[in-house]
């Protein structure tokens, strides 16, 4: 079951196989910057400023909704500068491997019982395997700089998001435990179709049992995204936006867009491993309508976790890069550890 | 022994010196590298340059350069008539202009023979905690935008607004009030101007409840400053500083309490803070309770304002007698003086200017030894220099 057979049974047309591909294209092409585009209006712009005290874009479309397609508009325009020591193909292709590791992840992320790109049985492997992807594109761009804050923003990048990439497949370890598999289709279906102790009024999304892993990988998606407190790799007041620092123009737009992108996707990941993705716990799960609405459960899903993810964003300082790798090591995965055993116990004895 | 000559000596001496200076330069050459941190750094807050000599994120040896900001107030003193100095000196520690004024026209009056009618002394104490307030205020916002928390610092700008608006409405300048003169104000208060201001009092103990909640209180904000930047007692008065910066380190020394200025001090009941460890976490600490302090100090003082003058009798243009005088009060950020020598001019002679800033910051190299990259910043912003209190 493929988008394929969803377009064909909505459309009552037998799709060929390179119009769908096509159409999956499109879609993740399509997704990917709305995802940023949606988030960084709804909170960068809107929630910060309103945490702030101010009123933030008001001007660009009703209520300042067009201030980022502005803002990308004026990114485009701007002169595509390259440093007179850079690696030029290097510096060149750094953000498009950021931004190609968040357009994977999406590739994977189901939204309906058919609507998803590609279903895989190691989903879940495949989405935090890619999404590690970013870390080669941050070095790349770190290095082929040849500025010493640059370099110092991608050394930084790469010790943290090697770091952190341990707590977060630990702390999905647990859901893979509880679920038995995966494949994020079926993590879906089993939170759907579980049963608290036989009831099944709200079937049994993970969070109520894996709330340490969901906590975990919350933190380890904060880190993931540079994002505060861990945003040491960008960190303004200390080396001025760190890989960023010599990327103008639409290169930057795409750092942005994968920061964002990646945000998105980490949230709709944990949309889906934790809170039940895009099903309800009522209804025919198979029904071809879950195709339309399951979307829109995800797409409130995803915000109610960014809405956490940017929370804190806004609320913390910057943790150091020594306390970081700190929390990691002794706190994070000794916790993630201790919660792998401790799902693996009940779910023999239960 | 085989007997060297005068020459020969010298000769081998400098060959021994040169052949040293090269090992050394290999060493560090091969070990570190140097980070340019400024003049255009957002963590500088204006034009400081720090050249750094890193070891990893490690810092061997960091050096202050200062100067890029330098624009001969001292000079430019020398040709203005003393009425017309105070429009400079506004502008050395621009957050706190008021403040500024003060010494100086302490100086003058001091030279004059003059004393400011009781009101005039009053009010002007009444403004000078006004913009030591307004000035720390932008502080505890701005450590904390500098340790990565983005929220504070508006809510310090928004709050800091109530007490521009105060100063605007007793001086006519937010920024810049040019109110004090020789012998007294310019002006008095206007009418219900004693409310208002006690009501943003009011507005400010309850900021400085929420940021000692938010910021204070935050674990990561405590991980990030607390042991961070130690300045010990001795070492700090060795290195001449003075302010919050000082009373962190345990030193109990305000020259409000301290001083022999003719302010209004004496008069009301008030505590000077001091603080045992100081780190960072302890100038901040500081600081949010002297903004606390301030806040009971303007109370007090609006309750107990004396009627009168406010100015004193002083001749229309204005000649200094010769002599010399220095005036010295508590600034925002730490002792400010001027030294004024007057040959019975219209203009002085020389003003030489004691920023706290500039003493302040001569401590970084000592201080910066063996930090992390971070900790620059944190220890910088906790410092809290304003460029033009270095640079003049």
């Amino acid at each position: 079951m493929t988008a394929a057979t969803v377009m064909s049974g909505l459309l009552a047309v037998e799709v060929p196989y390179w119009a769908s591909a096509i159409i999956k294209v499109g879609v993740i092409a399509l997704v990917v910057p709305t995802a940023a585009l949606v988030l960084g209006y709804v909170f960068l712009l809107k929630m910060m400023s309103f945490m702030q005290s101010r009123l933030g874009p008001m001007e660009a479309g009703p209520y300042g909704t067009l201030q980022l397609l502005a803002d990308g508009l004026k990114f485009i325009q701007k002169e595509d500068i390259f440093p007179a020591k850079a690696d030029r193909t290097v510096f060149a292709l750094a953000p498009l491997v950021v931004l190609v590791s968040t357009f994977l992840i999406y590739v994977v992320i189901p939204t309906g019982p058919d609507a998803v790109v590609a279903q895989l049985d190691v989903g879940i492997f495949y989405a935090l395997a890619v999404s590690s992807l970013s870390v080669v594109g941050i070095l790349m761009a770190g290095w082929a700089s040849a500025n010493k804050y640059a370099l110092m923003g991608g050394l930084r990048a790469a010790g943290q998001l090697i770091a952190y990439e341990l707590p977060l497949v630990l702390a999905v370890m647990g859901v893979v435990i509880q679920a038995g598999t995966l494949d994020l289709q079926k993590i879906v279906t089993a939170q759907a179709e579980g049963e608290i102790f036989g009831w099944g009024g709200i079937g049994n999304p993970f969070i109520l049992t894996q709330f340490v892993g969901f906590f975990i990988f919350l933190v380890a998606v904060q880190a993931e995204t540079t994002q505060p407190p861990f945003d040491m790799p960008v960190a303004e007041s200390e080396i001025v936006g760190g890989y960023q620092v010599e990327y103008t123009g639409f290169r930057f737009l795409f750092f942005f867009m994968g920061e964002f992108g990646t945000a998105f996707a980490f949230a709709a990941l944990a949309a889906v491993l934790f809170l039940g993705g895009w099903a309800l716990p009522w209804g025919d799960l198979t029904h071809w309508g879950f195709n339309i609405a399951g979307p829109v459960i995800m797409l409130v899903k995803v915000l109610a976790v960014a809405a956490l993810i940017f929370w804190f964003r806004f609320t913390y300082p910057r943790l150091r890069e020594d306390q970081l790798q700190r929390l990691a090591w002794k706190f994070l995965i000794p916790l993630s550890l201790v919660n792998i055993v401790v799902t693996g116990i009940f779910k023999v004895v239960l | 022994m085989t007997s060297v000559s005068a020459d020969q000596r010298q000769q081998l001496a400098y060959v021994a010196t040169q052949a040293a200076d090269a090992r050394l330069n290999v060493e560090i050459e091969t070990e570190g590298m140097t980070l340019n941190i400024g003049p255009q750094h957002p963590a500088t807050h204006g034009t400081l340059r720090l050249v750094a000599r890193l070891d990893g994120e490690q810092v061997v040896e960091a050096e202050p350069i200062m100067g890029y900001m330098h624009r001969g107030y001292e000079k430019l003193a020398e040709v203005r008539t003393y009425p017309q100095v105070t429009t400079l000196i506004n502008r050395i520690d621009w957050l706190g202009s008021f403040a500024n004024e003060v010494p100086f026209i302490l100086a003058a009056e001091k030279l004059m023979e003059v004393e400011a009618p009781p009101r005039a002394q009053w009010i002007r104490t009444v403004l000078f905690e006004l913009s030591r307030i307004a000035n720390i205020t932008l502080f505890l916002g701005d450590m904390a935008v500098q340790l990565g928390a983005l929220t504070p610092v508006f809510m310090a700008f928004r709050d800091r607004e109530f007490v521009l608006n105060q100063i605007e409405a007793a001086t006519g300048g937010r920024f810049h009030p040019n109110f004090d003169r020789i012998g007294g104000l310019k002006d008095d208060l206007p009418q219900g101007w004693i409310d208002d201001t006690k009501q943003t009092m009011e507005k400010m103990r309850d900021f400085c409840d929420e940021f000692e909640e938010l910021v204070l209180g935050n674990e990561i904000f405590q991980a990030r400053s607390r042991g961070i930047g130690i300045v010990p007692a001795e070492v700090g008065l060795a290195y001449g500083l003075s302010g919050a910066n000082i009373r962190a380190s345990g030193v109990d020394w305000d020259l409000r309490r301290d001083g022999h200025e003719a302010l209004a001090y004496d008069q009301v009941d008030w505590k000077v803070w001091t603080h045992p460890d100081g780190d960072s976490f302890a100038r901040y600490w500081v600081r949010l309770q002297e903004t606390r302090e301030a806040t009971h100090i303007v109370d007090q003082l609006l309750d107990g304002l004396p009627s009168g003058p406010i100015m004193a009798k002083v001749p229309r243009i204005i000649k200094v007698p010769a002599g010399e005088a220095y005036a010295a009060t508590e600034n925002p950020l730490g002792e400010m003086g001027y030294y004024v020598v007057s040959k019975g001019d219209l203009v002085p002679f020389r003003v030489k200017i004691r920023s706290a800033s500039f003493s302040n910051i001569s401590i970084t190299p000592w201080l910066l030894k063996g930090v992390y990259v971070p900790d620059i910043i944190t220890i910088l912003a906790s410092l809290y220099f304003i460029l033009g209190d270095i640079d003049r």
